[in-house]
């Protein structure tokens, strides 16, 4: 018999319309993997099995249909689901079940997707390895002794496991792709306010964007088009038909199309095996017809110490709202204690370091007297980027370069080291900084672990980056990870 | 007896005569769209705590403001009503602080970019018009409303406990200040009070909001500062919640004088927020400026940039009402009142709530008699304006109605006032309710006429010798006995018919 945790999503969908097999049948496939791997993987934080099983019978019952129906998924504990626990990775939300769903949630509900549980991540999504998730690490199935990417680790970890087909994660400085580059799947940010931010934890506002994690293009593609579109709850939304990403997946073709390599984004902090995986794969994607030349893009340089002034800058405030008052943790509160205090505990223990750190970078970033000299000055680099990526678009239709400089590291390698940490995120952010569509393709492995390669598309051509993604992962068939573990 | 009586002073008057004032006022009112500012929630006022609340107004994780074009569209209304330059492009900010009535411990506000800018607004004060500078007019949300339990000062320190209601919060507040206000001579309390009442009916005039200052719906922080003439300005306070119109007045005329004593005496005026506490009529020193806290706005990422179109704010302009002194002109010509008449109603500052209840049916010397009478009366009672009693020129017109077609006598009237003043609703719902209609059963007087010669045949027998005066003693005990709910001139004539007396 099939091992129902295989299937690609398109292929689990097929099988659930044709009723070859049920959704319920998927969906417990599915849980019965959890139950059997996660205790050495924690890809999840909370798994819904009633709630699963109950949204794979409506399938069943032929109460809800659409193209992804019945197929199982995991979703980032940054957005809300109705009922079920959404900690963000943050003790400081614990226990907290949120009386609304975020839009994506909805969307996929409606589309008779079955939402299994709710993934490990960064807290707050401030991280590259999911190490600072306040709930533990996430492991990479690849090798459990390395990270799996962050913010969305448990995400990735989760697909590249088998325990979810299609997962869905969040990208403000390269939480989508990172995770996908080095746990060798599909992750894709869309044009920011292509998908709702309505019921996504906010850390920076500018920059956050949800998007579809999957195995194959053709999968990502799918879930793209079910959470994407207008929303009316989310001001920032764009107003605009969905790009016809599916159809893109499908044609995986790049004959003619004019591939820019950035040149800012290579050689010194990119690891020997990365770069030679990124190069071939941009050699098979010249085999293939395209044209590639190499763009310059000299602000991108930049583009991280900006990053690391106005995302912060914005989390400081999006964070202010976890005072103990409403929801969520509360410390000291005895009776004695002022209000300040109290508050002033409850952050204190609430938040863990990373978070911390990031919130006295930004608080300071805005102080009066300070403003102009770092947020103002780094709004001015965001701008510069997006010229550099808009003069791209003159000479060539993407861009691409690695994921990632290196492939995952050891647990543990960077904790002590931020800098290095966010070194992690120096090529994804650009396309954040810009706003523009982004994502990771597998590339081959460096010393059997994965290599991601990434391409940019001018805002709303999300299409671009599928049919690239589709015919590189035709041509360049990802590996599938050993598992070794599994039988040892 | 609070500390703050015991704090010296200059009069009024010797204090402006040494030193000139510098004003400010920056005004909020909360606008009266039917939702929120950023979601759909209800506005109404006086619901159950927390009753009009959403994962939006309550700033739950991952919730997102969304604009409320009614509340823009009111906010350039009023800047244009104001003679203000409207932004073609402007971002909300948002101002972060901890508070606890505030959901996500930032305001979104505006910075650096309010909507709408440089105006004014003439008022006038003594016979003298005066031009108020407008700085600028802009649009943001209120808090929620903390409710502390326990303590004996009300206040946030020394409290038990506690409570905080959100149903006010995010509700479109709009902030409307003024440029320092010089010029004003022996009257910057008088300005002050001026400004603030023709603004609020500006306000009413272009039905943004009920700008209610009980409610809170119309709030006003006063700046003051003192300097002698020909030096530089003085340190300025300013005065928060200043809540009513003779409140305006009060804080202004307190601080001159608290100021003016201080700097006769060599002092420094403390750059400092006062509260000011509407039971003494004076204020108190909060908190120093010089412990204020950063803001640190920045632009609110949340939400897109507004960019009213030209055309649509020119239709806007175009559309305005009359401006309230405009209309008030012309009123008080239709209607021949006097300058005396209309100098009195504009002394009270009732003219606009008359002009109102004239157009709402009254007669102009009905609604002048009323407002000036019962209405300031009852106002005084209560200490405050006629104007912020809580009945509409509606409510009054109809009562004069009522009076005007019999069902209703002035006393009668009068007790339906106070019913709808208590709250007990509409002029015909208290009619119903307090049963106050007049009695006009003749059969049913009679007998009460009869009652009351029986009770005192000595005043009986006084009418009957030709002493009509002593009619009065008997008309009084029917008047008594119907709870006065008779005509008196019904009941005279019927005790005169009674007793045999015909008047010439
Ligand atoms: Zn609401």
């Amino acid at each position: 018999m099939t091992d129902l945790t295989r299937l690609t999503a398109a292929e689990t969908a097929a099988a659930v319309k044709d009723r070859s097999v049920s959704a319920v049948e998927v969906a417990q496939a599915h849980l019965d993997r959890i139950a059997a791997v996660d205790d050495r993987v924690h890809a999840f934080l909370h798994v819904d099995a009633d709630g699963a099983l109950a949204q794979a019978k409506r399938v069943d019952d032929g109460e809800l249909t659409g193209p992804l129906a019945g197929v199982p998924l995991a979703l980032k504990d940054i957005l809300t689901q109705e009922g079920i626990p959404t900690t963000a990775g943050s003790k400081i939300l614990e226990g907290w079940r949120p009386p609304y769903d975020a839009t994506v949630t909805a969307r996929l509900k409606a589309a008779g997707v079955v939402i299994l549980g709710k993934t490990n991540m960064d807290e707050f999504a401030m991280g590259s390895s999911t190490e600072h998730s306040a709930y533990g690490p996430t492991h990479n199935p690849w090798d459990l002794d390395r990270i799996p990417g962050g913010s969305g680790g448990g995400s990735s970890a989760a697909l590249a496991s088998y325990q979810a087909p299609l997962a869905i994660g969040t990208d403000t400085g390269g939480s989508i792709r990172q995770p996908a580059s080095v746990t060798g799947t599909v992750g894709v940010k869309p044009t920011y306010g292509g998908v709702s931010r309505y019921g996504l934890i906010a850390f920076s506002s500018s920059l956050d964007q949800a998007g579809p994690c999957a195995r194959t293009v053709l999968d990502a593609a799918l879930l793209h088009e079910v959470i994407a579109g207008h929303d009316a709850r989310d001001s920032t939304s764009i107003d605009a038909p969905v790009p016809p990403v599916v159809e893109a997946a499908l044609s995986r073709d790049v004959r003619g199309l004019r591939i820019g390599v950035v040149k800012e984004l290579s050689g010194e902090g990119y690891e020997p095996g990365v770069q030679a995986r990124f190069d071939e794969a941009v050699e098979v994607l010249r085999g293939l017809g395209a044209t590639v030349t190499e763009v310059s893009c000299p602000h991108f340089v930049y583009a991280l110490p900006a990053y690391y002034l106005i995302a912060p800058s914005e989390a400081s405030s999006n964070l202010a709202r976890f005072d103990s008052v409403r929801y969520g943790l509360r410390v000291g509160d005895d009776g004695e204690r002022s209000l300040e205090e109290v508050m002033a505990l409850t952050r204190a223990q609430g938040f863990g370091p990373e978070v911390k750190r990031r919130i006295i970078l930004g608080t300071y970033a805005l102080s009066s007297g300070y403003y102009d000299a770092y947020y103002g000055q780094a709004q001015k680099v965001r701008t510069l980027i997006t010229r550099d990526f808009q003069a791209a678009w003159e000479k060539v239709d993407v861009l691409v370069a690695p994921t990632a400089p290196t492939v995952a590291f050891p647990l543990g390698a960077k904790l002590a080291d931020p800098l290095a940490m966010y070194r992690q995120d120096v090529a994804s952010i650009p396309a954040n900084l810009y706003g523009g569509p982004a994502a990771s393709f597998p590339a081959g492995l460096s010393e059997g672990l994965p290599v991601g390669l990434q391409v940019m598309a001018p805002t709303l051509r999300d299409d671009l980056l599928y049919r690239v993604g589709g015919a590189l992962e035709l041509a360049l068939p990802p590996a599938v990870p050993p598992l070794a573990w599994e039988t040892a | 007896m609070t500390t703050t009586s015991t704090v010296p002073t200059v009069p009024y008057d010797e204090a402006l005569q040494e030193f000139e004032p510098v004003i400010g006022l920056e005004t909020h009112v909360e606008l009266g769209t039917a939702s929120k500012m950023f979601c759909g929630c209800d506005t109404a006022f006086g619901a159950e705590p927390n009753t009009h609340t959403c994962p939006v107004c309550l700033g739950l994780p991952g919730a997102l403001p969304v604009v409320n074009a009614t509340a823009i569209e009111s906010t350039i209304r009023i800047g244009l009503a104001l003679h203000c330059d409207i932004a073609s492009w402007c971002r909300f900010a948002r101002k972060n602080y901890f508070y606890p009535d505030m959901p996500k411990n930032f305001q979104t506000s505006q910075y650096d970019e309010p909507l709408c800018t440089d105006g004014y607004l003439d008022v006038v004060v003594a016979g003298e018009t005066v031009r108020i500078p407008i700085e600028r007019v802009h649009l943001e949300e209120d808090t929620g409303k903390s409710l502390h339990v326990g303590g004996a000062t009300g206040r946030i320190h020394g409290a038990d406990h506690s409570l905080v209601d959100y149903n006010r919060a995010g509700i479109p507040l709009v902030e409307i200040v003024t440029k320092p206000v010089t010029g004003t001579g022996a009257m910057p309390a008088e300005v002050a009070k001026a400004y603030v009442a023709e603004l609020r009916d500006v306000l009413r005039g272009l039905g943004v909001s009920d700008v209610k200052m009980e409610q809170g719906s119309l709030r006003c922080d006063v700046n003051v500062s003192l300097n002698r003439p020909g030096e530089e300005w003085g340190t300025r306070s300013e005065t928060k919640n200043v809540n009513s119109l003779r409140s305006v007045e009060r804080a202004v005329r307190s601080e001159v004088e608290r100021q003016a004593h201080r700097l006769r005496n060599g002092e420094r005026i403390v750059q400092e927020t006062r509260h000011f506490h509407e039971d003494t009529g004076m204020s108190t020193s909060g908190r120093s400026k010089e412990e204020a806290t950063d803001y640190r706005y920045f632009p609110e990422p949340d939400l897109v940039p507004i960019a009213p179109d030209p055309a649509w704010v020119a239709e806007l302009k175009a559309a305005l009402p009359e401006a309230p002194s405009v209309r008030r002109r012309k009123l008080v010509a239709e209607l021949g009142l006097s300058d005396n008449d209309s100098a009195a109603m504009v002394n009270a500052g009732v003219l606009d709530v008359v002009l109102a209840t004239v157009e709402a049916g009254a007669s102009a010397a009905e609604a002048r008699n009323w407002w000036l009478g019962h209405l300031a009366q009852k106002a005084n009672e209560r200490g405050t304006e006629a104007v912020e009693l809580p009945v509409t020129p509606e409510q009054v017109a109809r009562v004069i109605a009522l009076v005007g077609e019999g069902t209703l006598t002035a006393g009668l009237a009068r007790q339906v006032l106070d019913g709808v003043l208590a709250g007990e609703g509409e002029p015909d719902e208290v009619v119903a309710a307090r049963g106050l209609a007049v009695v006009s059963d003749e059969g049913a007087l009679t007998t009460a006429v009869d009652e009351a010669i029986a009770a005192d045949p000595d005043a009986a027998e006084k009418v009957r010798a030709g002493k009509v005066a002593a009619a009065g003693a008997l008309v009084g005990k029917v008047m008594k006995a119907t709870r006065g709910q008779a005509d008196a001139s019904v009941v005279r004539r019927l005790v005169l018919e009674r007793l045999g007396v015909t008047e010439g």
